[in-house]
C-alpha cells in the first residue's frame, strides 16, 4: 500500500511576505532530493507559475455555485423574490417592469426560486474558473484561475490541492507542497484542512506580526504544526527579536531569517527560483536550510 | 464619493496609500476639505490600518448571520430543509436534523420553505466591528474596521455590514475603503457600489498578472473606473507602465523604492511623517481621483 504522502502548505496571514518565493525555492530544492507534486492554492492572484514555467498538460472548467435567473416573460412583478432575498441581489422592475437578478450580487441560495409563485425562477451553475494540470521542472503543479470576482475559492483551493494529493499518492510522490492564499478566511481554511505542516512567512513589520498571530491562531485552530521564517528580516532589528519572542512564547520555531534583497524581484523577473537563479548568495543559503529543516519534520 | 484601494496581489501597499491619502485630505484647510470623512478598514481577514491611524476605538458591534434552529417537537422529518438549502448546510438523518453553521450562508430558505414552521432563526456571531475616531490637526475622522472570527470561512457579510453602517451619508464627504488582497468575492463585496477603485501595484510579473485580475473585476464586472499607483516604483521591469498604457489606464502616482518608507512601515509610521513633502503629493491624489469622478458623473448624465 502506498504511504500518504505529507503536505506542506506555506501561510502568511499579511500579502506580499513572499509566500511563492519560498515556495518556489522549495519546490527547486526539495526535487533534487525527492519527488513532489505542487498546488498553487491562491487560485485568486495564482503566481507560482510565473517562476516555475509550466507545461500545460491538462485544463478543466471549474463550475460552482448557483445563479439566478428570472424569466421576464413568466414574471409578475409580485416582489417575493425582493422580499426573500437577503443579498440585495435582485432589483425591482421599474412600474411593472419584470425583476432582474443581480449577478455580481447573487449569493446562488435559491430562496427566491422557491418563493416565486409563478415558476418564472431558474438557477444554473456558471463556471467559476479553469484548473490545470502541467508539468514543471520540478514535478507535476496543479493551479488554477478563479475568474474576476468569482465565488466559492474554497471549493477550487480543495480541487487543486485535492489532485496534488493523488498525483502524489498515485506516483509515491512522499511530498506535496502546497502555495497557500493570504488572509485566514475560506481559501486559507480550505488550504490548511489536511496538512502535515504549515509554514508561516512573516515579514518583520508591525502589520507582518499582527497577521502573523491571526493566521497562527487559524493553524493551531486546525491542529496543524506550525513552523515560522522571518523574510526580509534586516528590515527590522526589533520586530525581528519582537516575532521571534511571541514565536518562542508560542513554541513556534522560527527556523530562518532571510536578508532582505533585490536579487529576489530580480529573479522574479527572469521567471526562476532565487535559489537556481543566484545559488551563491546568503537568501539561497538561508532558504537550503529551511528544506532541510521541513525534511527533519517531516522525516523525509 | 466612495474610493476602494486595492491591488489583486498581497503587500504591494493598499493599506500605505489609503493610510497616507486620509492623513493628508484630513490635514486639507476646511474650505477645501470634504465635510465627512470616513475610513474602513475591508481586509476583514487581516487589518492593519490601525497600526498606522491609531484610533481611539470605542464602540463593538457583533456580526452574525441568521441560522436556523429547529423546533423538535414541531419538525417531521420531512427533508424539505435539507432539499432546499443549497449549501448542504442543513441535513435530516432519521430522526435527527443537524445544522453545520460554518457552512450556513444564513440565506433563510429552509425557514421560509418549512411546512410545520418548525424553524426559527438564531444569532450566530462570525465576526465584529470596531468603531473610533483618528485625527488630524484635531480633526475627528471616522474610523471603522471589521474583523473576521478565527476559523470562520466568509468575510464578505463583515465587510457588508461595515459597509452599511459606516459609509458617510453627507453630500460633501470621503470614504476610502482599504480592501483585502485577491481578486474574489471579499474584494467584490469591498469594490461595489464606490466611485473609484484605486489599484496599488509594483513593477514586478506577480504584480502585474494579479493587477490584469483586478482591472478585470472593477472596471468590467463591476463598471466602476480604475486609477493605478505603482509603488516600489524602480524595482522589477516595465511592464505594468506598457500595460496601463495599453489598457488606458491612469497612472496617477509613483512611489519609489525607498528603504526609509519601508522602515518606517516596519514600525507602524506612515510616509507623511518621514516625507512631509509626501502631503501634497497625496492631496494631488486626492484631487485627481476628484477630478475623474466628477467628469465621469457628468459624462454619463450628458
Amino acid at each position: 500500500m502506498n504511504k500518504d504522502p505529507k503536505q506542506v502548505v506555506i501561510l502568511s496571514g499579511k500579502g506580499g511576505t513572499g509566500k511563492t518565493s519560498v515556495a518556489a525555492s522549495l519546490a527547486h530544492l526539495a526535487a533534487q532530493d525527492l519527488s513532489l507534486s505542487i498546488a498553487d492554492a491562491d487560485v485568486d492572484a495564482s503566481n507560482l507559475d510565473l517562476v516555475l514555467h509550466p507545461q500545460r498538460i491538462e485544463e478543466h472548467a471549474f463550475k460552482s455555485g448557483l445563479l439566478a435567473h428570472i424569466d421576464p416573460q413568466r414574471c409578475i412583478s409580485c416582489g417575493q423574490c425582493y422580499e426573500a432575498c437577503r443579498f440585495d441581489a435582485i432589483i425591482p422592475g421599474f412600474k411593472g417592469a419584470p425583476y432582474k437578478v443581480d449577478p455580481v450580487a447573487c449569493e446562488g441560495c435559491n430562496a427566491c426560486l422557491y418563493q416565486c409563485p409563478v415558476n418564472a425562477i431558474t438557477s444554473s451553475e456558471p463556471e467559476a474558473g479553469l484548473w490545470f494540470y502541467s508539468q514543471t521542472p520540478y514535478g507535476p503543479l496543479y493551479h488554477a484561475h478563479l475568474f474576476a470576482g468569482a465565488e466559492n475559492s474554497g471549493k477550487l483551493v480543495t480541487l487543486v490541492k485535492q489532485q496534488a494529493r493523488l498525483k502524489a499518492l498515485d506516483d509515491q510522490r512522499p511530498l506535496v507542497l502546497i502555495d497557500g492564499p493570504p488572509g485566514i478566511g475560506c481559501p486559507v481554511i480550505s488550504s490548511v484542512s489536511g496538512a502535515d505542516l504549515a509554514l508561516l512567512v512573516v515579514e518583520p513589520t508591525l502589520s507582518g506580526a499582527h497577521d502573523l498571530k491571526r493566521v497562527l491562531q487559524t493553524t493551531l485552530h486546525f491542529g496543524v504544526k506550525t513552523l515560522a521564517l522571518i523574510n526580509k528580516a534586516d528590515l527590522s532589528q526589533k520586530q525581528c527579536q519582537e516575532i521571534e519572542a511571541f514565536c518562542q512564547s508560542q513554541d513556534i520555531p522560527v527556523i530562518a531569517r532571510i536578508p532582505y534583497n533585490t536579487l529576489v524581484t530580480e529573479a522574479m523577473v527572469q521567471g526562476q527560483p532565487i535559489t537556481a537563479y543566484s545559488e551563491g548568495s546568503a537568501i539561497a543559503q538561508a532558504l537550503h536550510g529551511v528544506w532541510s529543516t521541513i525534511k527533519t519534520y517531516l522525516n523525509l | 464619493m466612495q474610493i476602494a484601494i486595492a491591488s489583486g496581489k498581497g503587500g504591494t501597499g493598499k493599506t500605505t496609500v489609503a493610510v497616507n491619502l486620509l492623513l493628508a485630505v484630513g490635514s486639507m484647510v476646511p474650505s477645501t476639505r470634504p465635510e465627512e470623512i470616513v475610513f474602513l478598514d475591508c481586509d476583514v481577514e487581516a487589518p492593519n490600518a490601525h497600526i498606522f491611524l491609531k484610533p481611539t476605538l470605542k464602540e463593538t458591534d457583533q456580526v452574525g448571520l441568521r441560522q436556523p434552529k429547529v423546533d423538535e417537537t414541531k419538525c417531521t422529518h420531512c427533508g424539505t430543509c435539507a432539499k432546499v438549502c443549497a449549501f448542504n448546510a442543513i441535513a435530516v438523518l432519521g430522526q435527527k436534523v443537524i445544522v453545520f453553521p460554518e457552512l450556513c450562508h444564513g440565506c433563510g430558505s429552509c425557514t421560509y420553505n418549512c411546512p410545520e414552521g418548525a424553524i426559527h432563526e438564531v444569532f450566530y456571531p462570525t465576526g465584529k466591528l470596531e468603531w473610533g475616531t483618528v485625527y488630524v490637526n484635531r480633526h475627528p475622522m471616522k474610523f471603522g474596521q471589521g474583523i473576521l472570527n478565527i476559523g470562520e470561512a466568509m468575510a464578505s457579510p463583515v465587510i457588508k455590514t461595515l459597509k452599511r453602517k459606516g459609509i458617510a451619508k453627507a453630500n460633501d464627504s470621503l470614504t476610502l475603503l482599504d480592501a483585502p488582497p485577491g481578486n474574489a468575492c471579499p474584494v467584490v463585496e469591498t469594490m461595489r457600489g464606490t466611485d473609484f477603485v484605486l489599484l496599488v501595484t509594483e513593477p514586478t510579473p506577480f504584480g502585474l498578472h494579479d493587477l490584469r485580475t483586478a482591472v478585470q473585476v472593477a472596471r468590467d464586472e463591476l463598471h466602476i473606473p480604475v486609477g493605478v499607483v505603482i509603488n516600489r516604483d524602480g524595482v522589477g521591469d516595465k511592464s505594468v507602465d506598457a500595460f496601463c498604457n495599453e489598457a488606458n489606464i491612469p497612472i496617477l502616482m509613483r512611489i519609489p523604492l525607498e528603504r526609509r518608507i519601508a522602515e518606517a512601515y516596519a514600525e507602524g509610521i506612515s510616509i507623511l511623517e518621514v516625507f512631509p513633502e509626501y502631503h501634497r503629493r497625496f492631496v494631488e491624489l486626492y484631487q485627481q481621483i476628484h477630478a475623474i469622478v466628477h467628469n465621469n458623473k457628468g459624462g454619463s448624465r450628458a
